[in-house]
């Protein structure tokens, strides 16, 4: 197929930004935005299916590959996928769309520029899981730094401005390190093309001080312990379109760039590094659970409970089984439609009563049943209930942990304890209760767009929770080639 | 005699020089006219260079050298003089300063980079640094009732006296110790145990690095900018700093050639020393010519680390920074020309507050120029960091790549802090309205060039990579 679909798929959200940027009618101007914008997502959403329709399960290499002559003599622009990058580009087709509807009712001014912003991030993600060049990587991974600053800065809460350089500068920082890496890699291996490198390896001497770099700007996207003090921050002041793109993808680019460059580039790093990994997963697993207890804002609860679950992430990563990192692919997916749902219910709540305080609440089962039996599905799926996809990720992260070492299981277990803990008590003291504040008593239960994204998400948590192989599928064989170049590696490396 | 062929930009500029002297003295009220005329002769020198763009020849005892790579600058400098005309045309009216020396005397020290880049010679280089150097002191006092232009214009003639002093004296030394005022004769006679020409380095060095703000060198930047008119700001940020860094390319390379080792390390440290300060001093400012001030400072940090590696690819990658530089900064400085309110233009940052409500397309033109000055990815600014990190890497420079990347951190916050007060903060009120084709043309032009880089980001690089230094 000669089609190129990747790059169509990436190019058009920006297309429809330029478009709604350009055709304005001053009359029903945002209207007119909310119609293209949702119709760019959505056929973009029904490319990538197609795209996972046609997508060839049974091959380990990279599919659709597109290669243009981009920097004469020294880079290529090279996209492609594997069975791990396809899912993650059907996650931003579906999110975005999502975001586009639930904005709709929650965002008061500057909606046009809104979704512009959202259209030309969505662009940028998808650019970032289709690369399969260190610097066509790093300019997307940098370039969606800058619709984000504007969505926290412009539209976010009291507090933005801060929220928004901290992200910014704290990304910034980590990024500029990965920049020198990629730019010594290109001098030791001579390119930047991903699958050539991971063909040539890099010699191990170089292998530790690069695989720093990168993780310096993963660990600090993740976020890992003890950067992670950005995402709180951005989360809560983030309007709820822009919690539920930080949550669902943003931070899935790291758990990505940790899959698909460090392992891949540096497996002899990766291997030393690992009991490092651990830790800093293992602290954050337990310590932001417990910091998340004590929150009283719902927003920052879920934040920081995003801090444990990625904590999760990177552990199953860095087990190099296969039952790991397929349940770190899940739990990513699965987190990126769990933790969008519950930003989107705390929007709900926000929209109506512009408080996101746990302690304004209480007993509001009685008035709105629908939103409670939704917010429970979810609330279910985050402390990963078995039934919900929650459960299927971090069972298959323990299961390849207990592998690797016992204690850090059994510390990642007492993790989930404390996740169902802060969850269902933030259910008991919003939902249950007496209804006991007056203002309470107006509010209207979910309406039509906000009832369908949310028993959407609701029935997607259930469906892979039940059937997890669809998922499962379609990276086998990704996976499986990911830890035999793995370990050949390593094998390879005691031989000399 | 037909080689004055090669000689014949200079010859031209000269005589229209003169002429459009005259008919500015002799007609009334001339700006206009002059500065019509004025256009067409910048026009008719790019094309006159282009004619006989690729050919190298050496003229007048081989004092003057014309080949690709001095071409190249002056058909920048020549852009760049002729954006700057253009926009800062409604400003000099407003703030009636529109004498007919104004452009004539911004012609007069193109005439003296031009010299000064094609020099081949000690003493044609100093005439035509000097020539450049008296054009500027006029320029920066040219608001002759305001005490803030007379004081930069003086500031700036006194230091940068002092400057000229030292690079004369490091000619002198120069010349004693190698025998000869020729560039090429003396690369032969400069060598590591020659100690004379290391010292004659060092001063020469330092006359160079205060012409284009280099630190140490960089006290009289701020206030020169902040003191002269916003006319002369925006060429004084721009211009020279192409001619600056073309000369510094030919001097380390002809003259110091056999001198790198010595060279070297000193201008890592003076590129390093101006990323940090640029970065840092940026932070605190108020007024935005200062903070133009400390970032081009900055930029020129930047540009100088490519030039330490003493590669071509370093010599190319400073290149295409500084030509990267000059789109950026002739937007921003369409910018300024475009904050006037109640009939008074504004300088300070916080008048910026809020425009975005009421002027969508300046600010997200100021959006895409100040992320590009930041080098944020997929705007041209980034590549051209890209580039020089790219050669200070190869080069196993680790040290300066990553104290370099780490000051654009810190840059990065002080760009921010401006988009935060178009964009986050409350509404001041509107600007005036004003309608001028050339700023509108400027400001779309270098923000659609800092967008579209990025689709084919070696356009520059393949020019660049034919030009021959020597």
């Amino acid at each position: 197929m000669n089609f190129p679909i990747l790059s169509s798929i990436t190019l058009l959200p920006i297309l429809g930004a330029v478009f709604i940027l350009i055709f304005n009618n001053k009359k029903s101007e945002s209207k007119n935005a909310i119609y293209v914008s949702l119709f760019t997502s959505t056929v973009n959403l029904f490319l990538a299916i197609f795209l996972w329709n046609v997508f060839d399960l049974s091959s380990a290499e990279f599919q659709f590959v597109e290669e243009k002559n981009w920097i004469n003599g020294y880079i290529k622009f090279k996209f492609g996928i594997d069975g791990i990058s396809i899912l993650f580009i059907v996650l931003t087709a579906f999110i975005t769309p999502i975001c586009i509807i639930s904005c709709i009712n929650s965002v008061k001014k500057r909606l046009k520029e809104f979704l512009i912003a959202i259209l030309i991030l969505e662009s940028f993600m998808i650019g970032v899981f289709c690369s399969l060049d260190l610097v066509i990587f790093y300019l997307f991974f940098e370039a969606g730094l800058i619709p984000m600053f504007l969505i926290i800065g412009i539209w976010g809460g009291p507090k933005r401005v801060y929220a928004a350089f901290k992200f910014f500068l704290f990304t910034l920082l980590g990024s500029v390190l990965m920049l020198v890496a990629i730019i010594s890699i290109y001098w030791i291996t001579g390119t930047t093309d991903v699958t050539q490198i991971l063909e040539i390896k890099i010699p191990a001497e170089f292998q530790y001080i690069l695989w720093l770099a990168f993780f310096s700007s993963f660990a600090v996207k993740m976020p890992m312990w003890p950067v992670h003090t950005w995402l709180p921050d951005a989360h809560v002041e983030a309007p709820t379109a822009g919690s539920v793109i930080l949550a669902a993808i943003l931070l899935k680019m790291a758990g990505y760039g940790f899959l698909r460059f460090s392992i891949g580039m540096f497996p002899i790093a990766s291997e030393y590094f690992t009991p490092l990994i651990f830790t800093l997963s293992i602290i954050a697993i337990i310590y932001t659970s417990l910091v998340a207890l004590v929150q009283e804002d719902m927003k920052k609860l879920i934040a920081y409970s995003s801090v444990a679950h990625m904590g999760f992430v990177t552990l199953g990563i860095f087990t190099f089984t296969k039952q790991g990192i397929e349940g770190s692919i899940f739990q990513m997916l699965s987190h990126g439609l769990i933790s969008a749902a519950l930003f989107l219910c705390v929007g709900v709540l926000y929209d109506r009563t512009q408080s996101r305080l746990i302690s304004s609440y209480g007993g509001i089962v009685n008035i709105l049943p629908k939103y409670s039996l939704v917010f429970a599905i979810f609330m279910l799926g985050a402390l990963g209930l078995p039934g919900t996809s929650g459960f299927v990720g971090e069972i298959l992260i323990l299961l390849g942990a207990f592998q690797k070492s016992f204690l850090v299981a059994i510390i990642a277990s007492i993790g989930i304890i404390l996740g169902a803990a802060y969850m269902l008590w933030l259910y008991k003291r919003v939902i249950f209760g007496k209804l006991e504040k007056k203002e309470l008593t107006k509010l209207k239960d979910l309406n039509l767009s906000e009832g369908l994204i949310l028993f959407l998400l609701a029935g997607l948590t259930l469906f892979f929770g039940f059937y997890p192989n669809l998922i499962l599928d379609t990276i086998h064989v990704s996976v499986d080639k990911l830890i035999n170049d793995y370990q050949m590696n390593l094998i390879l490396n005691t031989i000399k | 005699m037909e080689n004055i062929n090669f000689f014949l930009p200079e010859i031209f500029l000269t005589l229209a020089i003169l002429a459009t002297l005259m008919i500015g003295v002799f007609f009334k009220n001339s700006y206009n006219l002059v500065t019509k005329i004025i256009y067409g002769i910048l026009v008719a020198l790019i094309l006159i260079i282009l004619n006989s763009y690729n050919e190298s020849f050496k003229l007048f005892s081989d004092s003057f050298i014309s080949n690709s790579f001095t071409n190249f600058f002056k058909i920048l400098i020549l852009t760049g003089t002729f954006f700057v005309l253009i926009i800062t045309q409604n400003f000099i009216k407003d703030k009636k300063i529109n004498n007919f020396e104004y452009p004539l005397v911004l012609l007069l020290s193109v005439l003296g980079m031009f010299i000064m880049i094609s020099a081949n010679d000690l003493i044609l280089f100093y005439l035509g640094l000097e020539l450049q150097s008296l054009a500027l002191y006029i320029l920066a006092s040219l608001d002759r009732d305001n005490l803030k232009s007379n004081e930069s214009g003086l500031k700036y003639f006194i230091l940068s006296a002092l400057a000229s002093g030292l690079l004369l004296y490091g000619c002198s030394l120069l010349y004693g110790f190698s025998g000869s005022t020729n560039f090429e004769i003396i690369g032969l006679k400069a060598n590591t145990e020659n100690l004379g020409s290391i010292f004659a380095m060092v001063f020469i060095l330092v006359g160079l690095a205060f012409k284009v703000s280099a630190v140490p060198f960089h006290m009289w930047t701020p206030d020169v900018y902040e003191g002269s008119p916003s006319s002369v700001t925006s060429f004084f940020a721009v211009v020279p700093k192409v001619a600056g860094i073309a000369v510094f390319i030919r001097y380390m390379q002809i003259p110091f050639g056999q001198l790198v080792d010595h060279w070297q390390t000193i201008l890592i440290f003076i590129s390093l020393a101006s990323m940090i300060l640029g970065a840092v001093a940026a932070i605190g400012q108020t007024n935005i010519k200062r903070l133009i001030a400390y970032s081009s400072i900055g930029h020129i940090g930047y540009a100088l680390a490519g030039i330490s590696t003493n590669t071509a690819s370093g010599y190319s990658s400073s290149i295409v920074y500084i030509s990267i530089y000059v789109v950026m900064n002739l937007g921003i400085f369409a910018c300024i020309f475009l904050m006037k309110r109640d009939g008074k233009y504004c300088e300070n940052i916080n008048d910026l507050s809020g425009i975005s409500k009421h002027h969508p397309i300046l600010s997200i033109s100021l959006l895409i120029i100040l992320f590009s000055l930041a080098g944020v990815p997929p705007l041209a600014g980034f590549f051209a960091k890209f580039y020089i990190f790219m050669s200070v890497i190869e080069n196993g420079m680790y040290t300066l790549a990553i104290i370099g990347l780490l000051s654009t951190v810190i840059s990065a916050f002080y760009y921010l802090r401006i988009i935060k007060i178009i964009y986050f903060d409350d509404a001041n009120k509107q600007f005036d309205q004003i309608k001028n084709l050339g700023i509108s043309t400027t400001l779309l032009l270098s923000s659609l060039i800092l967008v579209t880089f990025f689709a084919y980001p070696s356009f520059l690089n393949s020019i660049v990579k034919t030009l021959i230094i020597n």
